[in-house]
């Protein structure tokens, strides 16, 4: 089932990759629609951040004072400020560990 | 006129410092497929056959939660719906291509490389072989991506659960979105996507996933036309 999933969304993803490029005119794309399509990003990822941060694994909210809480906000003003993938990774997973085994 | 393989090379020096950001991220995709449970055999043919960082880590998370087949394949679907606006953009110079080349290329259209071209090529308009820049870029990151997952499906099963490093996955879609913080119709959008995900996340089968991104996008859809 796993296999069938992975082949099916490789599928699906190769489709939005080509389908611009060798099938579609790609005036039948409005500009209305491009200018939407813009914020995929915005509108996709935070869907797994929050959850991600505010929730633990039972799926009930953390208290404020959750390590994960410390741990986003500093990767969120380390990212802000740098601009860089690896800082705000390593930022927040650094402070997360330094909060759970060393305080 | 340059020659086809110095274009080639030119794409593939182009995406060099984007190495800095996919590499990790690579690592972060393997180690964390193998983290959430996954065979590697399985980890690494999410990067073979999806190809696509951020909905390959969506893909393992949501199956290994125990969300359905459909909403897995779903969300892949709507994260990597942002390759229509790329294929749209990139199809003006890909036009001369006979249709097998045009299928081939297809496979290396990725975010960096994208960018990349796009940049390169309306910036060198008579450009003679525009599709071996293109190629440069996505090749490169292919390769790059490929290395990286395996070294991080090994390195995973070194990792200790105790780490909880399933941390890293809110991390690493923040810092996918870190560039758009300073942009506040995109930060407009992200807060309606997290507080929705957050109010719907007990709807069933996990379609908050799903769901949450459409509210967002509908959200972007009428801020658009207040803003004009």
């Amino acid at each position: 089932m796993t296999w069938f999933s992975i082949i099916v969304s490789g599928i699906v993803t190769y489709f939005s990759r080509m389908a611009m490029v060798a099938l579609i005119d790609r005036d039948m794309l409005g500009t209305k629609v491009k200018e939407v399509l813009n914020y995929v990003p915005a509108a996709v990822f935070p869907a797994i951040i929050f959850p991600g941060v505010f929730f633990n694994d039972f799926g009930s909210l953390v208290e404020i004072t959750d390590p994960k809480i410390y741990g986003a906000m500093i990767a969120l003003i380390v990212g802000f400020f740098s601009r860089s993938v690896i800082a705000t990774i390593l930022s927040g997973l650094s402070s997360y560990w330094f909060i759970v085994f060393v305080i | 006129m340059l020659s086809k393989s110095k274009i080639f090379f030119k794409g593939t020096v182009a995406v060099l410092p984007h190495m800095l950001s996919v590499i990790p991220f690579g690592i972060i995709t393997g180690a964390i497929g193998v983290e959430l449970g996954f065979d590697p055999i399985l980890v690494y043919a999410t990067s073979l056959i999806i190809f696509g960082g951020a909905s390959q880590i969506i893909f393992m998370q949501l199956l290994s939660g125990g969300a359905s087949s459909l909403i897995a394949i779903t969300s892949v679907g709507v994260i990597n719906s942002r390759h229509l606006l790329y294929g749209a953009v990139l199809s003006e110079y890909l036009e001369k291509l006979n249709f097998i080349k045009k299928l081939f290329i297809s496979y290396f259209i990725v975010d960096q490389g994208f960018a990349e071209s796009n940049k390169y090529i309306k910036q060198n308009k008579n450009l003679s072989n525009p599709h071996y820049y293109i190629l440069g870029t996505g090749v490169t990151l292919w390769f790059c991506w490929q290395l990286s997952t395996i070294s991080g499906i090994i390195l995973g099963s070194f990792i200790p659960d105790e780490l909880g490093l399933k941390f890293a996955i809110p991390l690493t879609f923040l810092a996918i979105i870190v560039n758009d913080l300073r942009k506040l119709d995109h930060v407009f959008v992200m807060l309606v996507s997290g507080f929705a995900s957050l109010i719907l996340f007990d709807a069933p089968f996990k379609s908050y996933i799903i769901l949450s991104p459409i509210v967002a996008l509908i959200a972007a859809f009428i801020m658009l036309r207040f803003k004009k």
